[in-house]
């Protein structure tokens, strides 16, 4: 029973995502061609979020703690 | 400015609605679905120049949510890459070319498939051209019987399974008084009619073909409209684009709605008038166009205009909006121009009496100067009409193109047009009529009220048996026809170039002849429908109605 209802659930978003994008109109190989570009175009920004954001972050941070309390003479001079 | 808030209230307490009793009105004020009925004192400002009218005047046009937008937007987009793509699969031989295409003999000419319009109907209206130009192979009545048909190659060409969808409840036909029908009186005449007189005329009306039922038709209709003399045609679009260049030319000027209708348009624009358009029901927008009229005259000579001719419509088919008719008819004696008021949609459909738009404010016929209407939607027949002074209707009998070469009407249709308008007059002895009038109002009043409680956005007078319901997203166009068919319901879906690119939509016409039964299971179906796709996009539920100004439709409002 919980699993028919997430599986509708499921299916439900992939309409609306069928809808939102008008993939709904077009053709199955024209469909499975979007499908794969939007697929890869998401993996590839999930997989640079992963890669390259907790370096900015922690650049980030040093650069912030720089500027505010790690060396106080520097801001003195 | 006038705002007199005490004329609405008065009026608040008449009975207000378009015939039906007056039960539940105080829950709705600019259009909005209220919990609790507010005090009659509320309704003021629901109605800017108040003192002219003798109604409330609640019509509500809201707006476009911003995400919606940009999703739709992003939809477009997407296609419009496809489309791209196609084009470019089609002309390097990779698929088969299905669309019209230039002769090889011509490929040097200037392209003839190339602009926006026809890249639209070749990659997108031809994705979700399934829900369009169904046959159907009964009366159009209130349940109509379809005929199923499939299509093997992506909706390029259609074949037909041979069966046939019964009972589909018909949500599309202008069928507003339930006129359209194979059985009772008005059919029986017809027959009988046809059977004296035959179908055609095979004469226009200057020659051979006038016959004794056409003086009678036109002698009622004009009677119908309370003007003195009417003139019928044989078709409603040529009556509007044959009439109105007959009527103005060049150092005329011609002020139209922006919404009018092709035919309109079209007239306007053979006519050789200058033409300006003014904002869609915006009457200052109008007042602004006449002052700068009176004040300048014609360009480059600054002679004062030959004739300044309003153009509007009583009820705007897409947007089911209501003509501010009592603000025209001020403004158009205030500044002494001609006022045409094309009733195609609200004649029979509006007004205590079913008498059009002038009916349902309560006016005067002599102040419009030429009423024009069509019997193609209340009458359930086919034509249109001019009604107005005597010497107006002489001068179209013996200039209008549409009188001279057009063929005269056929005499069975002209019956029918003859027992309906009697039925609606009362004059056949009965209040079936009046019956049906009312059961119109009723019905509008309950779909459009029960639609906006279920959080779509409605567009429109509350009043108007138009009823668009807004889709947006140009796959939901396709994907509520082919839903609403699958629960068997008829609906018709518009979008693009009919509609402004973003604000597709599907448009109900309610009729006389929908029992309560028919509009519950339609109802619950749109509900149904709403929900998988996501449709219900009315945020207005959410805010405190009592203190929202009235917007976007408003009076006051002055652009530039």
């Amino acid at each position: 029973m919980e699993i028919k209802h997430v599986k509708d659930y499921i299916y439900w978003l992939y309409y609306q995502y069928l809808l939102i994008t008008c993939s709904y109109v077009l053709e199955p190989w024209e469909r499975s061609m979007f499908h794969t570009i939007t697929v890869t175009v998401f993996a590839m920004v999930v997989y640079t979020a992963y890669v390259f954001v907790p370096i900015h972050i922690r650049l980030a941070f040093e650069f912030f703690s720089q500027l505010f309390g790690g060396q106080p003479e520097s801001t003195v001079s | 400015m006038e705002r007199p808030g005490r004329a609405a209230a008065v009026a608040g307490a008449q009975p207000r609605a378009n015939g039906c009793s007056g039960a539940g009105h105080g829950t709705l004020r600019n259009g909005y679905v209220r919990r609790f009925p507010a005090p009659d004192t509320q309704v003021d400002h629901i109605v800017h120049n108040g003192g002219l009218y003798k109604r409330p005047f609640n019509e509500a046009f809201e707006e476009t949510p911003m995400l919606v937008a940009v999703l739709t937007y992003v939809g477009y987009g997407v296609l419009t890459l496809f489309g791209y793509l196609r084009d470019f699969m089609r002309q390097w031989k990779i698929e088969k070319c299905q669309n019209a295409t230039e002769r090889e003999e011509q490929k040097d000419f200037v392209p003839l498939y190339q602009d926006f319009e026809n890249f639209y109907t070749r990659n997108l209206y031809m994705r979700i051209r399934d829900s369009w130009n169904r046959p159907i192979c009964s009366v159009p009545g209130a349940k109509v019987d379809m005929m199923e048909r499939v299509s093997h190659d992506y909706n390029w060409t259609f074949t037909y399974t041979g069966r046939v969808i019964k009972d589909i409840i018909n949500m599309g036909s202008y069928n507003y008084l339930g006129f359209a029908q194979n059985t009772g009186t008005c059919q029986e005449a017809a027959a009988k009619v046809l059977s004296q007189y035959g179908a055609g005329v095979c004469s226009s009306r200057q020659e051979m073909g006038n016959l004794d039922k056409h003086e009678e038709l036109e002698k009622l209709v004009a009677r119908f409209l309370g003007v003195e003399s009417a003139m019928a045609y044989g078709m409603g679009f040529a009556t509007n684009s044959m009439n109105i260049p007959a009527l103005v030319g060049k150092g005329c000027l011609i002020l139209s709605d922006e919404l009018n209708h092709a035919s309109l348009v079209l007239g306007a624009r053979l006519s050789g008038a200058t033409i300006r358009i003014f904002k869609h029901n915006n009457m200052q927008s109008l007042e602004k166009l006449l002052k700068d009229a009176i004040v300048h005259g014609q360009p480059r000579t600054r002679r004062p205009w030959k004739k300044i001719l309003i153009l509007v419509e009583g009820i705007y088919s897409m947007e089911g909006s209501i003509v501010r008719l009592p603000e025209v008819i001020a403004l158009k004696k205030k500044y002494k121009s001609y006022l045409y008021l094309d009733e195609a949609h609200s004649i029979g459909a509006l007004g205590p009496s079913g008498r059009g738009v002038v009916d349902y404010f309560g006016l005067n016929p002599e102040d419009v100067d030429i009423m024009m209407g069509t019997f193609t939607k209340s009458f359930g027949a086919a034509g249109g009409y001019i009604g107005g002074k005597k010497e107006l209707i002489d001068y179209l009998r013996t200039y209008s193109h549409s009188a001279v070469y057009a063929t005269s009407m056929s005499p069975p249709v002209v019956e029918q047009i003859i027992t309906s308008v009697k039925c609606i007059m009362g004059e056949d002895g009965t209040i079936v009529g009046k019956a049906r009038v009312q059961q119109l109002a009723e019905n509008t009043r309950y779909f459009r009220r029960r639609l906006k409680e279920m959080g779509f956005i409605i567009y429109g007078n509350e009043d108007s048996p138009v009823v668009p319901l807004m889709l947006y997203m140009p796959a939901k166009i396709g994907a509520f026809g082919r839903e609403m068919l699958k629960r068997n319901i008829g609906v018709v879906v518009v979008g693009f170039p009919a509609t402004p690119i973003i604000e597709s939509r599907a448009r109900f016409c309610l009729s006389a002849a929908h029992t309560k039964e028919m509009l519950d299971r339609a109802l619950k179906e749109i509900d149904e429908v709403g929900d998988l796709l996501q449709l219900k996009y009315s945020r207005h539920r959410l805010v405190p109605l009592l203190d929202r100004p009235f917007d976007e439709t408003t009076y006051e409002e002055t652009e530039d």
